[in-house]
């Protein structure tokens, strides 16, 4: 493996939730290298989706320092943030988050339409897998189409790290299994760091490094000696 | 296209609905600016080309009889620019087919060329032969209204003489735009008519050979208007003359200037509060439409959009909207204003109309608009824009709910759990709840400003009519008589009671501030011409000193037991005190009032009569016409049942027809608020109101949960909608009342109940909109998506 993509020093979020005070992280060290594929596990509420929102620039910490490569987020503005996202991060969320009203094709062509060195979205759709289907509305898809969907957009700007929050929490099985697949075949193809979050713990079989939270921190990181092919997951 | 403008279009397709309603809102306002504003300068603008075009004069006098010679010195007062001196008489006049006299003001034609002033535009036919003293012109009004046409003839009595005229040419003249007889409010061309006779005819029959009766000049730019009557009463005094007198109470002039006022202020009035009404209510639609896209703010933050490029996207959302909204209220307004343009131009009888462009008024209503959704959409946008994304893609944290009343006195048992969802929800959200309801509010509100003109008129028709002015008609003379006429009249067929009344020009001063008014004197005990004060009970009048209009109380900054300075226009000519002794409640009109016999010690005369008052026996009123056609001083009749019902037509012309358009905006602006408002809650909603019909509720039930919130906003929105409109009433008012006519408020209940009516109804079709929606809830996609 080599350069380290992210590292984090006791970074601690809190969050103000209608009248409580919620401690969502409580000190987290990590690095993360590049072309890893990293797993994050644990229950509800353990801090897992708070790192990633955290690392992709969509929330701010509270204390402690995060870098990505030689930027440190925790330094950054909202400006600052926003083309951090633009240039460098890709996201996939568990509810898909596409935009109703744009076709497949037109979901894509929102992110390619503002990144630098986009691939056209056709070649992302075909990446996952749906060129076929490139011209349906969300409505028009299955769940798992969507979210390959929401794949293609994340990858289309060839960023260096690929965020996922639960992307196979809301498919079945053989749905669930394609995902993987797609977000593997760009690990390997693109070469990008991925990092995925689940409750799915069959999953953590096709990472380098698997996370495990509990509690706001860190409890415990396991290596993947030897990672399953995709083909033989089964949940 | 962009995909951010590809969502931006299909957004709008699919809230075509919801942006319709909103652009008609926009729209109602606009409209409402371009119609009242363009109307008003059209018709003004039409006014001045047809003053300037047809010279008409700035001064006018009567005077008994002047020699002609005198006319060159008149053209020497400094600022005169023209003079026209002529004959100009009153006379009643015998119609083919009416019992009733009407009464015509007969004016001489010169014999040669046009007149130099106030000259005539000729509809139809030609003016008379100089030669013929049978032949006349009469005002368009007067014929269409007895259906006269070329070669038509009537009977004039000029002079106690009896006299058939034929009807050679049909005309418009710019000294009676407002064509009004003697002792009417509106013109009505049954009861009067102008007849332009050759002076040579006139001459003869009239006694001013080498004379005239009537004079009007044209002053110079810069010209002191004050100076130049002063001179010209000099000029006229030895030869009867009455004091002269500018545009300003030439009553044709006075009272197009009262109306186009009262359209200016109308103008500056109503358009302004429909515009800041539909503005606000905008605003509030489009922040709520903008908050429901929170969590599509936060995905396209996260996918790497900037805040300025999403806020631009939004900006453009609401741009096309309001866009949309400003066509239709330009073309909607710019439609309506020449249609009231057109009516008003009808009722004054213009010969030509201009219409007048205006852009800055396009650019006023259309910023104003503009900046207003725009406002509401970034009080939404800074919202969500200020949250960091992975908060905005969240659905908000479940707001605080608390019991809206303590435990112990808790509505378990007496309230469902709907009714207790219904009411928490409004609790939670005080803020956007009584927005919502002060936008249904102010709809209720410009709903009544636009409705309360018929009550307040019949008021004024029940105290000028009914309980000040109770005579049936009114017979007056060419000059004053002894006051002992009235016995004569009271003898004529028909005659209940009659009541002779003295009329004097005064000037009425107090400091600075001066306005020429008639004092009329009358009998003690009059039982016809009553004074009628703010409770509307009849007054006594004291043996001495001067009743006046309330209005003119306010205009001399006088109150009762003050002094007025009175300068007397009539016979000796002199400068009185006089104590203000009482204020009347009068709507039309400034006047002085004064006992019949205080008048005459002041004027230093026996009492005399100008007129009498009569109230007849309805059977016998044919009979009384006659009688009065064989008098050879009577000048004029007014009938009162005549003038009410011209007064009526007028109105239901000029306000009625003006009333009518804002009401009808204001029901749009109306339908759009709550229409909108009940989408929007829907939409606020729909997750939770889905999860219920999971839990099993019904869809009658759901919907019920969602109208009852509007239901209680709705009626709660009232009261203070009332309290509203009747302060928006009250502004109007206010800036409508002027010298010629004023008005009491009088918002009838009926006007409040139709009003929120309206409302009611726009609410109720909104329920049946949105039920369709509720009904289409989709409760698979709420329990596949998260929240």
């Amino acid at each position: 493996m080599s350069g380290v993509v992210f590292s984090a020093k006791d970074l601690t979020k809190t969050y103000v939730s209608g009248e409580t005070q919620v401690h969502a992280l409580r000190g987290v060290d990590l690095e993360i290298f590049a072309g890893e594929v990293v797993v994050m596990l644990g229950p509800s509420g353990s801090g897992k989706s708070t790192l990633l929102n955290i690392m992709g620039g969509l929330d701010h910490a509270t204390s402690g320092e995060l870098s990505f490569k030689d930027l440190r987020l925790t330094d950054l503005d909202d400006r600052g943030l926003t083309s951090y996202r633009r240039r460098h991060v890709g996201f996939v969320f568990q509810f898909y988050n596409l935009i109703p009203s744009l076709t497949a094709y037109e979901n894509v062509a929102l992110v390619t339409e503002i990144s630098d060195d986009p691939m056209r979205p056709e070649e992302a759709l075909a990446l996952v897998g749906l060129e076929p289907r490139m011209h349906h509305f969300p409505a028009q898809l299955s769940g798992g189409e969507q979210q390959r969907v929401a794949i293609a957009r994340a990858i289309a700007k060839r960023p260096e790290v690929l965020l996922c929050d639960e992307p196979t929490g809301a498919l079945d099985s053989r749905t669930g299994v394609r995902v993987i697949d797609a977000l593997m075949k760009v690990n390997a193809e693109l070469g990008t760091t991925i990092v995925i979050i689940t409750h799915n713990a069959v999953i953590q079989e096709v990472a380098h490094r698997v996370l495990f939270f509990s509690d706001g921190q860190i409890s415990k990181a396991v290596t993947n000696e030897a990672r399953r092919a995709v083909a033989e997951l089964q949940w | 296209m962009r995909a951010l403008d590809i969502k931006l279009f299909r957004d709008l397709v699919r809230l075509w609905a919801q942006a319709l309603a909103i652009a008609l809102v926009v729209g109602g306002g606009v409209a409402t600016l371009l119609l009242a504003v363009g109307s008003y300068r059209s018709l003004d603008e039409t006014r001045t080309a047809y003053y300037e075009r047809y010279g008409f004069a700035d001064v006018f006098a009567t005077v008994r009889r002047a020699p002609k010679a005198l006319v060159d010195r008149i053209a020497e007062i400094p600022g005169v620019a023209a003079v026209d001196a002529r004959i100009a008489q009153l006379a009643l006049l015998d119609i083919p087919g009416q019992s009733a006299p009407a009464t015509g003001m007969v004016v001489s034609l010169p014999e040669v060329g046009e007149p130099k002033l106030n000259r005539l535009y000729m509809r139809a036919g030609r003016t008379p032969d100089p030669s013929r003293e049978d032949e006349a012109v009469v005002n368009e009004n007067f014929a269409e209204a007895h259906r006269f046409t070329l070669g038509s003839s009537f009977a004039a009595i000029l002079n106690g003489r009896k006299r058939d005229l034929t009807i050679v040419g049909i005309a418009l003249s710019p000294e009676y735009i407002y064509a009004v007889g003697p002792g009417d409010i509106m013109p009505d061309g049954r009861r009067f008519g102008v007849i332009w006779m050759s002076e040579r005819a006139l001459a003869s029959v009239y006694d001013l050979e080498g004379a005239f009766s009537s004079v009007s000049l044209k002053l110079l730019p810069g010209t002191s208007e004050r100076e130049a009557i002063t001179r010209l009463d000099d000029l006229l005094d030895r030869y009867g003359g009455r004091a002269a007198y500018g545009r300003k109470d030439q009553t044709s002039h006075a009272w197009l200037d009262h109306e186009l006022d009262m359209l200016n202020n109308m103008s500056r009035t109503l358009p302004p509060i429909f515009l800041l009404v539909s503005a606000f209510l905008v605003n509030l639609t489009l922040s709520r439409l903008v908050s429901l896209e929170r969590e599509q703010i936060g995905l396209l933050k996260a996918l790497g959009y900037r805040n300025t490029s999403i806020v631009l996207h939004y900006l453009k959302f609401v741009g096309i909207i309001t866009s949309v909204g400003i066509v239709i209220g330009s073309v909607v307004g710019t439609w309506l204003g020449s249609y009231v343009t057109g009516i008003f131009a009808d009722f004054f009888r213009f010969p030509f109309l201009l219409f007048t462009k205006s852009p800055d008024l396009y650019v006023a209503a259309a910023g104003l608009s503009l900046f207003a959704a725009a406002v509401g959409a970034l009080r939404a946008l800074r919202e969500a824009v200020n949250l960091a994304p992975a908060v905005a893609m969240q659905p908000p944290a479940p707001p605080v709910f608390r019991r809206t009343l303590p435990l112990s006195l808790s509505l378990a048992g007496l309230v469902s759990q709907p009714t207790r969802m219904m009411l928490r929800n409004i609790a939670r959200h005080p803020i956007r709840s009584s927005f919502t309801a002060l936008g249904m509010s102010l709809a209720t509100a410009i709903l009544i400003v636009s409705l309360f003109t018929g009550g307040t008129m019949e008021q004024l028709i029940d105290v000028t009519y009914f309980l000040a002015d109770r005579q049936d008609a009114t017979v007056s003379f060419v000059e004053k008589r002894p006051r002992e006429v009235a016995f004569q009249i009271a003898r004529l067929p028909g005659v209940l009671n009659a009541e002779p009344y003295r009329e004097v020009q005064v000037r009425v001063r107090n400091g600075h501030v001066e306005r020429r008014i008639m004092i009329r004197a009358r009998p003690r005990g009059a039982e016809l011409n009553r004074i009628i004060d703010a409770d509307l009970q009849p007054v006594v009048l004291p043996e001495s000193g001067l009743a006046i209009s309330d209005m003119l109380a306010k205009i001399l900054k006088v109150r009762v037991g003050d002094t007025v300075e009175v300068d007397l226009l009539d016979g000796e000519r002199r400068t009185v005190s006089l104590p203000v002794a009482a204020l009347v409640e009068d709507y039309l009109g400034i006047r002085g009032i004064m006992d019949q016999e205080a008048l005459a010690k002041l004027l230093r005369e026996a009492p005399m009569a100008n007129g009498v008052s009569v109230s007849l026996d309805r059977n016998r009123q044919d009979q009384f016409y006659t009688a009065v056609e064989d008098i050879p001083v009577v000048s004029s009749l007014a009938l009162q049942a005549a003038s009410l019902a011209s007064f009526r037509d007028a109105v239901a012309i000029l306000i009625t027809t003006m009333s009518s358009i804002y009401t009808g905006l204001a029901a749009v602006i109306a339908f759009g608020v709550v229409y909108n408002n009940a989408r929007v809650s829907l939409s606020e909603r729909a997750r939770e109101l889905a999860s219920l019909r999971v839990l099993g509720f019904r869809q009658g039930e759901v919907l019920r949960i969602l109208l009852l919130e509007l239901a209680l906003l709705t009626l709660i929105a009232q009261p203070p909608g009332w309290a509203i409109g009747y302060g928006l009433a009250w502004i109007m008012k206010t800036n409508l009342a002027g010298e010629l006519m004023r008005v009491r408020l009088v918002v009838e209940p009926a006007t409040y109940v139709f009003a929120s009516a309206i409302v009611i109804a726009a609410a109720v079709l909104s329920a049946l909109i949105v039920r369709r929606r509720v009904n289409q809830l989709d409760l698979v996609a709420v329990l596949k998506t998260r929240d």
